[in-house]
């Protein structure tokens, strides 16, 4: 197991997203942070609250769950369903950006994709991940990265917040090969 | 676990996953992403071998919803009524491909009968079978009540429901008791003595024959319908005195705890069980019960179907 991006650095990585996003989109007027559950939402609240910080005004930020939007529901398990809160402004005509832990497949996304063209028609949706770990099986790729990782099929990421898991971390384990 | 027979078959684990699961589903249906793909592909049975209004709608709602496909087969017009057997009618179901099969039948154990002989790959959802269980409404029972009185907390603990009527006849009673107990509430049943099943102490409830003893003190009054089409005796002298002694009028209404509701499976018998200023009034949640049934009924469409696996295992 090594220790991919410890605390300080994940906080860096984080800052410079929130930087980037308020450059890309001039300022946060528009944007409306959309993380997936269960630890993409967590981030995106740490990247709300830097933005808050930076712009001194409140950022509209939500969950959007994808669970029903799968393409892999027939392979696993029924699972849970986790929490979509749209924030006040709803996303018609908004710089929508959707938030993860790790960028992998990329089938989240279509799916998170898939969800939120339900809700509505968002101006542009952009992607926002902590790590980008390789192995993308559809044509997706992320706008804001904290650090891209690359890693063997057998590897597992695990990204972890004090909010959840009581420190944050993001470290590479050796799965079985 | 791949079908949905009956209450005693559910943990309480379970039952709070399928509630769980129905309050964000709830979202799907309050706002406006009103159709989800989740079930797209799979087709699924509406076999009614007996009348029913919401339950078959509140199904095919429920699996349109998830973008099942839904065939309706009702016994009235079909081969059941020439006298095709059960067995029959499952493996025609399952030659044209159905993934699962809600059956509504007079018979108590249909839904059993159809799950245990493997004359079928898909599963069994039973939506009341005789006088035996109807699971699907004793959990979108158990959700509105949830909904409107537990605030914090995912079970009923502390919950005082009156179940008032045909306690006999009743598929919902049944169920109602299994679940509501199994959440954590505590049950009273109200009924005259004929209309109580035999063998009802053994039930985890009490029973009380005064309506007016016990109302002042439950959260909940779940009214039951006098089913006439399964009486073939006479359990009350007339319908006025049931009414008198039984029913839901203005009266009893006010002598309500100022937070309690009222809920009533439906269809009702307007004046006899339930006078109509109560079914209209303001602590009725009669037609909430009939929305929540749509979202109960895809939670359980989506945990039986999505997956592979047993329903409770974790994502």
């Amino acid at each position: 197991m090594s220790l991919a991006l410890p605390a300080p650095d994940m906080d860096r990585a984080i800052t410079r997203i929130s930087h980037e996003i308020l450059e890309r989109n001039s300022g946060s007027e528009n944007i409306t942070l959309l993380g997936i559950p269960t630890r993409g939402a967590h981030l995106a609240a740490r990247i709300a609250a830097k933005i808050e910080s930076i712009e001194g005004k409140t950022a509209q930020c939500g969950t959007l769950d994808i669970t029903l939007h799968r393409d892999d529901l027939r392979l696993r398990p029924p699972r849970a369903l986790m929490p979509t809160t749209i924030p006040s402004l709803g996303v018609e005509n908004r710089d929508v950006i959707l938030v993860d832990d790790v960028l992998f497949s990329g089938r989240t996304i279509r799916a998170a994709l898939d969800a939120l063209g339900e809700i509505g028609r968002p101006a542009t949706v952009q992607l926002a991940v902590l790590v980008d770990r390789g192995h993308r099986q559809l044509p997706i790729r992320a706008d804001y990265v904290g650090k891209n990782l690359p890693t063997s099929l057998s590897q597992i990421i695990k990204v972890q917040f004090t909010e959840l898991d009581g420190l944050d971390a993001v470290t590479l384990e050796e799965g079985e090969a | 676990m791949r079908h949905l027979l009956s209450i005693a078959d559910l943990t309480t684990p379970q039952a709070i996953q399928i509630l769980d699961t129905a309050e964000e589903l709830s979202r799907v249906s309050d706002g406006p992403m009103k159709k989800l793909p989740t079930l797209r592909g799979r087709t699924i049975v509406n076999l009614f071998a007996e009348d029913s209004t919401r339950t078959r709608i509140s199904f095919e709602a429920a699996a349109k919803r998830l973008s099942a496909d839904v065939i309706n087969f009702s016994a009235k017009g079909s081969s059941v009524s020439k006298g095709e057997s059960l067995k029959d009618t499952a493996q025609t179901l399952q030659a044209m491909g159905a993934d699962a099969v809600i059956i509504r039948h007079s018979a108590s154990g249909a839904a059993q009968r159809l799950a245990d002989n493997e004359w079928m790959t898909g599963s069994v959802i039973n939506a009341g079978d005789g006088t035996h269980e109807h699971p699907s409404q004793a959990l979108l029972d158990a959700f509105t009540i949830r909904r409107n009185l537990v605030h914090g907390g995912n079970d009923l603990t502390g919950i005082r429901v009156a179940i008032v009527g045909d306690i006999l006849h009743s598929r919902v009673a049944r169920s109602n008791v299994l679940l509501l107990t199994k959440l954590g509430a505590h049950v009273t049943l109200v009924a005259p003595p004929t209309l109580l099943p035999t063998g009802v102490e053994e039930w985890p409830v009490t029973v009380s024959y005064d309506f007016d003893d016990v109302i002042a003190n439950v959260d909940v009054v779940m009214m039951l319908r006098i089913q006439m089409e399964r009486m073939s005796e006479l359990f009350f002298p007339n319908a006025r005195e049931y009414s008198h002694y039984f029913g839901l009028n203005r009266d009893r209404l006010k002598k309500m705890k100022p937070t309690a509701i009222v809920m009533h499976p439906g269809p009702m018998n307007r004046g006899l069980e339930i006078t109509a200023d109560s079914a209209d009034s303001a602590r009725s949640v009669i037609l909430q019960q009939v929305t929540n049934g749509v979202t109960v009924r895809m939670a359980i469409l989506y945990l039986l179907l999505a997956g592979v696996q047993e329903l409770g295992v974790q994502g």
